[in-house]
């Protein structure tokens, strides 16, 4: 009964949708990535990065949204890389991906600890507040859930909107899924497909960049080690789940998301207080397994993922 | 037809090569506006690479393209479209999960502007596709369209383009006689519409049926050009294939008892292609059994039973007389099945293995080439090195990778494999897909051997011709049913095309009766 009064409560909605704004814009870069036939298994590292450079950049002086705009750099910069070697060289996306990672994951520890090296305890930005819209905020318990939050929250619902539009209304859009479903189809058409390839994953890893930094400009206000915690890996699940469609993986982060909200809660219920709590925190893993397993059978995968394009070979 | 002689296209001296391998030699035609060009001669002539240097997907040695008047600059595909050539390639270049029209539109407008304008776009295919009689629906996926459809939505995207010079790239090799004339009436039209249109072939009637002018490549040299009605089908195949090609002599023989049976068998769908709808089937000694069909209709289902890749859900399979309750690949190699894939790349070989370990992927459990658990490199070495010898395959040795051997070599190295343990049903899936003139009449003489030597050959092909030339007996499958049995020489290409579009047991009463 208590989990039933749980799920109608203002407050719990809105937790659900802020956990799930950072994996709406990891999701979003994953997918565009993947979109285009490459995938991306820089954006747990590139989470790292750019949860630590916003931060860092709104730390020595920027204001919030420069110091989004310089996550996002840093990401693309990680992207850049990732796809330089996956698109023209052709390499292996698994080690290179991984290798991302690994390389942004330490790299931002070691710059961190030479930003701040006497610290104990990391210092405090002042992060994204709440943005109450005026009469949409009003609304029972829609009100308090959706429009009372950070406005990095509704740039994240924004995106989701624009990269719909763009997949699915616009040439580049037409062009970027032809280039994960068929590049020999892209190349006929005289498109450059390694363009279009190295632009996406680009644009993908600064959006994954952005997921990181709301971490520590909206939900917290500092950054820690491992703050990450696996965030990009269940993106990568995310876009499956959302069968590489931008509105049903936004729909999967916000389940992914309350699946969490609710198990913080019911363990602190009576009924929680019985149970060891190692198995709330496994509970959103397992439910978003359950999911996954019976809503992606279908799915399409895009045709071309981690397929290399060479122009000329057969 | 008018004829007012103005020259659309010029090729002049193109010179490609490949490594060692010059695959075009000082290659020069040209095509006048509104007339058809056939581009002829056999595989491995150089008739794709030439088209792929005219479409800019590869970069020419030597020698320019002038379309218009105007010299193409090399090596860009943007700058043959933008100057009005189209190409229909012989592998479509479409995404299956897209639709038709998102595959026509694709790379028509700027990448940067705003819109796709749906609306206008679906109208313009939908015109198109009346005037140049391509039904086919814009909404459609693509993965769930048939070959001859798929076909038609590549011509639409050249047609959208507004293309004036068409290339078409073998656009019979798929297709049905039924849709070779449809595809012929859609190029009647664009020619009277003003398109000039190239070409490609390596089948004879089509290219007097089609053609104005014949253009003749053999290896990588043109070796003749006449006007169709100065020519036959003759002396056409003299300057295709020279004269040392011969085709092999093909006698019918008698069939014997039958070896393996397939009674009433039924089995799953696979993905979009229909399973077997209780098709029965008998496997006769000294008997080639062709198999014709269009391709996904049952053909790769058949092909698993025999070869021992899927027992059937319903119905039996008899080796002899015997009922099979164990049917697996390694049963069936053990008893006389040899097994010719349709995809000698993907699963009739392993393609960075070489040519020994690749000679012995079915035997190498057995004596002599493994003998309590270790394996015998020096037979196996010897066994491959005899096959090359004996089946002619050519390549550095028997320590190369297989990948690096042209698809009739590795053809060969397969054939080789499986025939050395002289079996009693032989299944060729697509033995000559692919494969140039003199390597197809290697393979054919070699399964009429095996024939002669009494084992029955299971012919699966979708070149009716090939089906035609070498069956002793024909079935056609559509839908995963099967046809009744027809000897040779009792049905036109056209009477089993009707057959292969799934309506030939149709009662012909039903026209009268409604």
């Amino acid at each position: 009964m208590e989990i039933i009064d749980i799920l109608f409560t203002a407050s719990f909605w809105a937790a659900a949708i802020r956990i799930a704004s950072p994996l709406i814009f990891a999701t979003l870069g994953e997918l565009i990535c993947e979109r285009a036939g490459v995938l991306n298994l820089g954006i747990e590292g590139i989470m790292v990065a750019g949860a630590f450079a916003g931060w860092m950049a709104v730390y020595s002086g920027t204001d919030l949204w420069t110091g989004v705009a310089i996550a996002m750099f840093v990401g693309m910069a990680f992207g850049l890389l990732h796809s330089l070697l996956t698109v023209p060289f052709g390499l292996s996306q698994h080690v290179v991906g991984l290798g991302v990672t690994l390389l942004a994951t330490s790299s931002t520890y070691y710059a961190y600890r030479l930003a701040l090296p006497e610290v104990t305890s990391p210092p405090k930005i002042d992060a994204f507040q709440p943005l109450e819209i005026p009469l949409l905020s009003e609304i029972p318990l829609l009100g308090g859930a959706l429009f009372s939050q950070t406005p990095f929250t509704y740039l994240a619902f924004i995106l989701v909107l624009v990269v719909s539009v763009v997949l699915y209304r616009t040439p580049l859009g037409l062009a970027l899924r032809a280039a994960g479903e068929n590049p020999a189809a892209v190349a006929a058409q005289g498109l450059p497909v390694t363009g279009l390839r190295m632009g996406a994953v680009i644009m993908g890893s600064g959006l994954m960049a952005m997921g990181g930094a709301f971490l520590t400009m909206s939900a917290f206000d500092s950054f820690f080690f491992e703050m990450v915690n696996g965030r990009g890996w269940i993106c990568i699940a995310l876009v499956v789940f959302g069968a590489w469609r931008p509105g049903k993986a936004l729909m999967g982060a916000v389940l992914f998301a309350a699946f969490d909200a609710l198990q913080i809660r019911v363990q602190q219920t009576s009924f929680g207080a019985e149970i060891p709590y190692q198995i709330f925190l496994m509970m959103p893993y397992i439910l978003s397994i359950l999911a996954l397993v019976m809503v992606s059978r279908r799915a399409e995968v895009p045709a071309a993922l981690m397929v290399p394009f060479n122009k000329g070979e057969r | 037809m008018t004829k007012d002689a103005t020259e659309v296209l010029r090729l002049n001296r193109i010179t490609k090569r490949f490594g060692k391998l010059t695959a075009n030699d000082a290659v020069s035609f040209s095509l006048n506006q509104g007339e058809v060009v056939a581009l002829l001669g056999e595989n491995g002539a150089g008739k794709t690479t030439l088209m792929n240097i005219l479409f800019g997907q590869y970069t020419a040695d030597d020698g320019t393209v002038e379309v218009f008047g105007e010299t193409l600059p090399a090596g860009n595909s943007r700058a043959a479209l933008d100057a009005g050539v189209g190409m229909v390639h012989q592998h479509f270049t479409l995404a299956d999960n897209m639709t038709v029209q998102e595959n026509i539109t694709l790379g028509v407008r700027s990448l940067f502007s705003a819109s796709l304008d749906r609306g206008a776009a679906r109208a313009r295919i939908v015109e198109l596709s009346e005037t140049f009689q391509l039904a086919v629906s814009p909404e459609a996926r693509v993965g769930n369209l048939t070959v001859g459809e798929r076909q038609r939505v590549e011509i639409l995207k050249a047609l959208y383009r507004d293309v004036r010079i068409l290339i078409l790239d073998e656009p019979t090799a798929v297709l049905t006689p039924q849709e070779v004339d449809d595809l012929f009436v859609t190029l009647k039209q664009a020619v009277a519409n003003g398109l000039s249109i190239i070409f490609i072939s390596h089948k004879l009637h089509e290219v007097m049926a089609i053609a104005d002018r014949v253009v003749v490549l053999r290896h990588g040299k043109l070796s003749g050009s006449a006007r169709v009605q100065d020519t036959d089908t003759t002396s056409l195949a003299a300057m295709m294939m020279g004269t040392d090609a011969v085709p092999p002599v093909i006698a019918t023989s008698a069939a014997g008892e039958a070896l393996f049976e397939l009674k009433e068998v039924s089995t799953p769908n696979i993905g979009t292609a229909p399973g077997l709808k209780s098709v029965s089937l008998a496997l006769r000694a000294n008997q080639i059994i062709g198999l014709a069909g269009v391709s996904g209709n049952g053909q790769a289902a058949l092909a698993d039973v025999v070869g021992g890749l899927r027992m059937p859900a319903q119905g039996h399979v008899l080796l002899g007389s015997e009922v099979l309750e164990k049917w697996t690949p390694r049963v069936a190699v053990q008893n006389g099945v040899a097994r010719i894939p349709e995809d000698r790349h993907k699963t009739g070989t392993i393609a960075d293995f070489d040519l020994t370990e690749n000679a012995i992927l079915e035997q190498y459990s057995t004596a002599p080439f493994s003998k309590k658990g270790w394996l015998n490199w020096r037979k196996a070495r010897a066994f491959a090195d005899g096959i090359i010898e004996k089946y002619d395959v050519r390549c550095p040795g028997a320590g190369t990778r297989i990948r690096l051997l042209s698809g009739g070599n590795m053809q060969k190295l397969i054939l080789g494999r499986v025939l050395e343990a002289e079996p009693q049903i032989v299944l060729a899936n697509q033995p000559v897909r692919g494969l140039d003139i003199g390597a197809v009449n290697y393979v054919h003489s070699q399964l009429l051997e095996a024939r002669d030597r009494g084992a029955s050959v299971l012919l699966i092909s979708e070149d009716l011709d090939e089906i035609m030339t070498l069956s002793d007996v024909i079935y056609v499958i559509a839908d995963g049913r099967l046809s009744p049995a027809f000897t040779r020489g009792e049905m036109t290409p056209a009477e089993l095309g009707i057959w292969m579009a799934g309506q030939g047991d149709s009662p012909k009463e039903v026209s009268y009766a409604s």
